[in-house]
């Protein structure tokens, strides 16, 4: 469609000069400890490990490394909270205490998003104004919940499950841990979270928010640490109930090793959505929908749009549109108001999305990045999209995690039905078109526990979310989140 | 000249292929243009680029030739204790008031712009309106902001709205068209686009959103709508049409989100006057102000900037 | 024998149930259900893991059109169900006596059952309401969560008992929408098999219930590993059935739902929450404007 004569130009002329948000505010200790029964502590074993910012690749901190030890010290003081004054607050005062740790995460939100991105790479604009809002509405809306079980589970009464272990992943590290501790905490558990190797951070500043909120000791616990430290939580026996969020790799060994256990678990895995676009779409919405679907939070997301299906007749059209509009995203230091695309989290997954980015072009795939400049240090991947793929392609099949979108077309809607549940995976979807009774039946036929029609990525305290398939067991959020935490009596 | 006659030159476009506007995906498009940070540099840049895209407007029924003889001075002496700001683009009176507009800014680099067409609700014949046009562009009109029959396009009758609009293209001779699709009347966004489709295909070289006259005027969704509409028909002829929001722009910081939006739907090419302006009485002092204050450091007062 | 006077009575051959057809085991094998006394009652297919493999097949086809039925007529179909067992109550009262239960405890049990099925019928239309929530998110978004069923969901069904339990369990999996493979109880299968004549002659298509009898120790872990299975409930055995199945359904992360040690002759057997266990919570949104 695109001739040279009417090409749009986004370079040159007037640009956006840099705009980057003060880190002033933002306290970060050289070192810390684990936060386990309501103090910072050692690590028994005194080992530590960096945590650095993927933009600059430089140190911000040491974070203890905890063995299973301190795990075991973790899950005993979660246990004697549990017992103690926890378990026997009245739920009316235990929902008090989650209202209060929203409140103070509102307060101190300027300092939670500075670090976010400090820690994780990703823009400002998404921690300030997504990642952080969202963790503070979380904890209010559970908070409102403590003392109203009974209203969530008809003919049934509502128990809490004791002490939960919960693994968070990297890509939301505080959002995550506001959907396990606030669920958890509201149905009268304890905790024991584990946040990812590489952005520890707001976690632990979220601890010193919860020792700050007066809760009890060792209702809530942070152990810092790797893999070894997750399994530590996973195989302990004190623990009652496993929360994870993260790869269907790591889902599928923890639910073996959960295997022949009483332990209660919650999985929130992989994904491979298919966001569909009819030709009868609101078509500038729907590229902002792709846009939103696989750039945002660099494509590290489980629920991400990485498959467009576009009906032929409006393919080109699309693929112009998205391109030129991926010209105007802005990739560079996440601390810039004005980034778009912050930093790849760790040097591990930029080499993953690099090898998908060379497996797709080997399977022959076309590729297209914007024409976007990227820092020279740090990790970084433009925008990029995959033309001429087929269903059988890797790109197509496997979950990049990145800022990468793999684009197929459909004549009819029964084939696109049929390529979007042609995966192992069962989280999320998009539908687009103007047509209600299209949207109804699409939203029926795709097998994915998320639906965004005429819209993607959007996330909210009351709004379930979960997979099907090979994307998880449970729910999280809304009514149906409050089901991972209690064990129902008649 | 009859009507059947313009169309044979311009055919109506087929509406029903027009993409559909779904409002919440706008509004959050619009919310991202906002949240991005215009300072230092980029907002010095910005601030005399939006002047020189203003046309200086008085619409009003008390308009004396005093008062636009005034208004054409401020347009020539934005503030002359700042040294080197560009000029307006051009100053939008009624048509009785161009000649005097014309004398006021012989020898400058000013367009007269002349509402026409039974500006402000356009309800009256063709003729009139063909009249209404010739007058202003005879007295040294060299653009022309056309309302269109918004009554005639809700009722569907699309083909009338196209003719006549294309009639007056004709009328205009040399000087430019700008289409005012009179958004707040229209509705819908889906109806935004449609007629800003409509406008092109008949010969409109600018869309405008608003007379000024009814509310609400420009905003950030409607004109968002109508840039992608222009971004489609280049796609498509490879033509450029400008865009002008008028009405209800009166602080820097929403003009600099204007530009923000231009900057990432059409790109760089239309970042000039020439192709696209800023309907506005107000704005120039705003940012006269802004520019004040980066080069001063100082928060200013009105009372320091001459209202015309 | 049989005095020289008497007729011959017919003998029954117990044949599994698979798409709604009634084959012998692919495998010719069988095993012989004896009574306490030692006699032989009947000869029992011994299903192989290819029977297996072709349940779920006929399960998997029939499941979008059987999810697709109106609640209403899901609703009507397992009345109908309860109908024909009624009509045949004393066949199974028979079955379950010669199979080891007294005469009073098989009528309760037979009773029970048919009590069951209405009160699933019941749920047809109703647990989505209960379940189900419209969400007051904060953005201009219209957003609600449904049930849906989850698939393919196999049934490992209590081995303690001939036909509450497998009734229970197949009600509140089918009910939802969802087409299972049963395996029946090892001990006491025939009653199994005649309920799958009862399925047959009811309304419910072919290859929402399949039944297969067998050997737990030869079909467990397949019940739960199979990829194209999308839940697995077990009834019976300790911590090492719960960890054969739970790894073996971690293949796929398909949920492993444990019902050990349920009375199913109780109320705890009949909830709307055991419907629960095989729906999916699907969330959609959509914006609300102009």
């Amino acid at each position: 469609m695109a001739t040279p004569e009417n090409k749009l130009a986004f370079d040159g002329g007037w640009d956006y000069a840099p705009a980057p948000e003060s880190t002033d505010h933002a306290r970060i200790d050289k070192r810390y400890g684990l936060f386990i029964g309501g103090d910072f502590v050692s690590p028994e074993k005194g080992r530590y490990f960096d945590t650095i910012n993927p933009a600059n690749e430089q140190k911000l901190a040491r974070v203890a490394k905890g063995s299973e030890l301190d795990v075991d010290k973790a899950v005993k003081a979660a246990r004697k909270a549990y017992a103690g004054p926890w378990g026997r607050m009245k739920a009316k005062e235990r929902g008090k205490y989650v209202f209060r740790i929203a409140r103070m995460i509102a307060e101190r939100s300027r300092e939670f998003a500075a670090i976010e991105s400090l820690d994780g790479g990703k823009p400002i604009r998404e921690s300030r104004d997504i990642d952080v809002p969202l963790a503070s509405a979380h904890f209010f809306y559970y908070a409102g919940w403590a003392d109203k079980l009974e209203y969530a589970f008809p003919g049934r009464r509502a128990k809490p499950l004791g002490v939960a272990g919960q693994i968070i992943p990297w890509n939301f590290p505080l959002l995550m841990a506001a959907w396990k501790l606030a669920p958890a905490l509201a149905c009268g558990n304890t905790v024991v979270l584990k946040p990812a190797e590489t952005t520890p951070l707001t976690a632990l500043k979220l601890a010193e928010l919860i020792a700050d909120a007066d809760l009890p000791p060792g209702v809530v616990n942070v152990v810092t640490g790797a893999g070894d430290t997750g399994a530590a939580i996973v195989t302990h026996p004190g623990v009652d109930k496993i929360a994870f969020t993260g790869s269907t790799g790591v889902g599928r060994i923890i639910q073996r090793a959960l295997a022949g256990t009483k332990k209660k678990y919650t999985l929130e895995l992989g994904g491979k959505a298919a966001n569909i676009i009819f030709a009868d779409a609101a078509i500038d919405q729907a590229v902002e929908g792709i846009v939103n679907g696989i750039f945002f939070n660099q494509g590290h997301v489980c629920c991400a749009g990485s498959r467009l299906l576009v009906q032929e007749s409006v393919a080109d059209e699309v693929i112009q549109k998205l391109k030129d509009r991926m010209e105007t995203l802005i990739v560079g230091d996440p601390l810039d108001k004005n980034t778009d695309i912050g930093a790849i989290n760790s040097k591990m997954q930029l080499e993953k999305i690099d090898s998908y980015l060379e497996i797709g072009q080997q399977e022959g795939a076309e590729m297209y990045q914007s024409s976007v400049s990227v820092p020279k240090s740090g990790y970084w991947c433009r925008p990029t999209i995959f033309t001429g793929v087929a269903q059988s392609n890797r790109v197509v099949q496997e979950e990049i995690f990145g800022p990468v979108l793999a684009i197929q077309t459909f004549r009819s809607f029964d084939e696109a039905v049929e390529k979007a549940n042609n995966t192992p995976y069962g989280l999320s979807g998009g539908v687009w078109t103007d047509k209600g009774a299209k949207i109804f039946k699409m939203t029926q036929s795709v097998r994915a526990g998320v639906i965004w029609a005429n819209t993607f990525n959007k996330f909210d305290p009351t709004s379930p979310f979960g997979g099907y398939k090979e994307s998880g067991v449970g729910r999280e959020g809304g009514l149906h989140g409050l089901d991972a935490y209690v064990r129902l009596e008649a | 000249m009859s009507l059947t006659a313009v169309s044979t030159t311009a055919r109506l476009p087929d509406l029903s292929r027009v993409p559909a506007v779904d409002e919440v995906g706008v509004n959050e498009r619009v919310a991202r243009f906002q949240s991005r940070s215009i300072k230092t540099t980029a907002k010095a840049e910005a601030l005399r680029m939006i002047l020189s895209m203003i046309d200086l407007t008085t619409l009003e029924g008390q308009d004396t030739p005093g008062k636009v003889r005034q208004l054409c001075q401020k347009a020539i002496h934005l503030h002359d204790s700042i040294p080197g700001l560009p000029h307006v683009a051009a100053v939008c009176v009624y048509p009785n008031m161009v000649a005097v507009a014309r004398e006021a800014l012989e020898g400058h680099d000013i367009n007269i712009a002349s509402v026409a067409t039974a500006f402000p609700s356009g309800m009256s014949s063709l003729e009139v309106k063909l009249d209404d046009t010739r007058m202003a562009v005879d007295a040294g009109a060299n653009e022309i902001d056309m309302v269109i029959s918004r009554g005639a396009f809700l009722a569907g009758e699309y083909a009338y709205v196209f003719d006549e609009i294309a009639a007056i293209k004709e009328a205009c001779g040399d000087a430019h068209l700008k289409v005012i699709l009179e958004t707040g009347e229209l509705g819908t966004l889906d109806r935004v686009r449609r007629a800003s489709v409509l406008a092109m295909h008949a010969g409109a070289d600018f869309i405008k959103t608003s007379t000024g006259k009814i509310q609400p005027a420009a905003t950030m969704q409607v004109t968002l709508v109508m840039l992608q509409a222009i971004r489609d028909y280049f796609y498509e002829t490879g033509r450029m049409v400008g865009m002008k929001p008028a009405g209800g722009i009166s602080t820097s910081k929403l003009a600099i989100h204007y530009l923000v939006m231009l900057r990432e739907t059409l790109g760089q090419a239309w970042m000039t006057p020439e192709w696209f302006r800023f309907g506005a009485s107000s704005l120039a002092n705003d940012v006269l102000m802004q520019i004040a204050r980066q080069a001063t450091g100082v928060y200013q007062s009105a009372d320091y900037f001459s209202k015309d | 024998m049989v005095a020289a006077h008497e007729r011959v009575p017919v003998a029954k051959t117990y044949k599994i149930y698979i798409g709604g057809k009634f084959p012998r085991t692919e495998s010719g094998r069988y095993f012989a259900l004896e009574d306490k006394k030692g006699k032989v009652i009947a000869n029992v297919c011994r299903s192989s893991r290819k029977d297996f493999r072709n349940a779920v097949v006929a399960a998997r086809g029939a499941q979008p059109g059987w999810a697709k039925a109106s609640a209403y007529l899901r609703g009507q179909i397992l009345y109908r169900v309860a109908e024909m067992l009624e009509g045949r109550k004393e066949q199974f009262v028979h079955e379950l006596t010669i199979q080891g239960s007294t005469e009073r405890q098989a009528q309760r049990e037979v009773d029970a059952s048919i009590d069951r099925l209405i009160y699933y019928a019941g749920w047809a239309d109703k647990y989505q309401q209960v379940f189900s929530a419209v969400n007051p998110v904060s953005s201009s978004h219209f957003n609600f969560s449904v049930l849906e069923p989850t698939g393919v969901v196999t049934i490992l069904a209590p081995n303690d008992s001939g036909l509450i339990g497998l009734i229970s369990n197949v009600a509140a999996t089918i009910v939802g929408g969802n087409t299972t493979v049963v395996l029946a109880s090892e001990e006491r299968p025939l009653s199994a098999v005649s309920f799958a004549e009862v399925l047959h002659a009811s309304d419910v298509p072919g290859g929402v219930v399949n039944i297969l009898t067998g050997f737990r120790s030869e079909l467990t872990e397949q019940f739960a590993s199979h990829m194209d299975v999308n839940a697995v409930v077990y009834c019976d055995g300790g911590r090492k059935v719960a960890k054969t199945v739970q790894e073996a359904a971690a293949d796929n992360i398909k949920p492993a739902i444990s019902r050990r040690g349920v009375d199913w002759l109780s109320d705890a057997g009949a909830s709307p929450y055991l419907i629960r266990d095989t729906q999916e919570v699907k969330t959609t949104w959509h914006p609300i404007g102009t």
